[in-house]
């Protein structure tokens, strides 16, 4: 499971948690989060967004 | 949405690829009008940009209308990869800093009138104002070297701040009333602008804080963005004071001031009495293209590095100028960003033109507005549909 992390305003999408509020069950990759979808704090696109390296 | 797209997609060129720099030689016009100064010996010269802000550049938007250039999906990729719009940009920041050093030591070494003197400030101010918005350009971009090079460009100014509270604070609390850069409905640029500044310092310093205290780190911690782009500001603003002596400093402040107000100015229209709604559980909606103010005047377009195509800056905030769209159903001011500073100058003027198209824009329920608290009820009632 990996993070993803908005380079805007630092939001961090969990793969092991998901999204479950607009239905994106925890668990889903982030390859499979629909692309229009946009971050939930910035509204930033999908492309926006970065790995997070540990 | 709908985006105009041409016929043969891979055939299609930026037609303002060339005008990009003009970005970075508007910077120079300060510096030609002490020079015209100098030959002509007309005072009047020395206000040469500010003339250009005001007079010129609203004009020219006029005259030159709209631009109805949009790149399609297709050529998106090449020209985010173009490395000559990161050179077209990256050129304003030294001819910037050349210029800024020029104008301090001339507002100082000359024997002007006042009247002279206070040109040579403003129009140095102008320069400061539109340093912000390419500061604003470089930090939304992830590379390192950008990033310091969006430090250092506000830094002239003293708008480090700026860096760390537009990407993390702005760009989360946009069109919301908890979100200080965001202007009310009733409010005037003079209530907006401290209520502005304020916010932004005190947010700017409790996001780096709470970034740092997470990591296990003081707030005084030199990774500090804060303080890192103030170390700049004091390094640069030593380092003339040293040279010039303590003359340079009212320069040096009355310039930040009003460039910092430039870049407050454009703030204010940006999102003026536009409102995400708050969902069930309390958040806000994300924020759409409805939530900000357009324009798309060429020459504007061309001088803020297409800032005004602002419903699309905030959907993809690290998308680079170049790439930016129009869109022709979102919020759209009646001129390019340059013209309608003037009328945020003048609270009357702005209320009856703006004011309709807010009402409009919500249908008439303006519960759905971002008000001024004082007046909110009052507004909401005044407007209100009979049932």
């Amino acid at each position: 499971m990996k993070k993803w992390r908005c380079l805007v305003c630092d939001y961090v999408y969990d793969e092991a948690l998901g999204w479950p509020d607009e239905g994106i069950a925890p668990g889903t990759k982030w390859a499979d989060v629909p692309a229009g979808w946009s971050c939930p704090d910035c509204g930033a696109s999908k492309g926006d967004f970065e790995l997070v390296e540990d | 949405m709908t985006i105009a797209s041409l016929p043969t997609p891979t055939a299609w060129t930026d037609n303002k690829r060339y005008l990009w720099p003009l970005g970075a030689l508007v910077m120079f016009l300060p510096l030609a009008g002490t020079i015209g100064y100098q030959l002509t010996g007309w005072t009047i010269s020395l206000w040469l940009g500010f003339f250009i802000l005001y007079g010129l550049i609203p004009m020219a938007d006029r005259l030159l209308g709209e631009d109805d250039a949009n790149p399609p999906d297709a050529a998106m990729e090449s020209l985010a990869k173009d490395s000559y719009y990161r050179w077209a940009l990256f050129i304003s920041v030294p001819v910037y800093l050349g210029m800024w050093a020029y104008m301090v030591w001339f507002a100082v070494s000359q024997t002007l009138p006042w009247y002279g003197w206070l040109g040579v400030v403003l129009s140095l101010g102008v320069g400061c104002g539109l340093a912000i918005n390419i500061g604003h350009e470089l930090g939304h971009q992830t590379s390192p070297l950008e990033r310091f090079l969006a430090k250092l460009t506000l830094a002239p100014g003293f708008y480090g701040h700026f860096y760390v509270e537009h990407n993390r604070g702005h760009h989360t609390r946009v069109a919301t009333p908890e979100d200080p850069a965001s202007s009310r409905f009733g409010e005037s640029f003079y209530e907006f602008l401290p209520r502005c500044v304020y916010g932004s310092f005190k947010s700017a310093w409790e996001i780096e804080k709470k970034r740092l205290t997470r990591e296990g780190k003081s707030v005084w911690h030199w990774s500090n963005d804060n303080l890192q782009s103030w170390a700049m500001t004091a390094l640069l603003w030593g380092a003339m004071i040293a040279w010039l002596g303590w003359i340079a400093l009212p320069v040096l402040i009355i310039a930040a001031v009003y460039g910092g107000s430039l870049l407050e100015v454009v703030n204010y229209l940006e999102h003026y009495g536009l409102m995400r709604q708050k969902r069930a559980d309390g958040g806000y909606e994300r924020c759409q293209p409805h939530h900000s103010w357009n324009s798309n005047h060429v020459v504007t377009n061309v001088l803020l590095y297409h800032l005004q195509r602002h419903s699309d800056h905030h959907a993809n905030p690290t998308r680079s100028y170049q790439t930016l769209r129009n869109f022709e159903d979102v919020p759209r001011l009646p001129s390019g960003y340059a013209a309608m500073i003037l009328l945020a100058y003048l609270p009357p003027l702005w209320f009856r033109l703006m004011d309709p198209k807010v009402v409009e824009h919500h249908g008439g329920d303006m519960r759905k507005a971002n008000i001024k608290p004082a007046i909110r009820e009052q507004v909401i009632a005044r407007y209100a549909q009979p049932a």
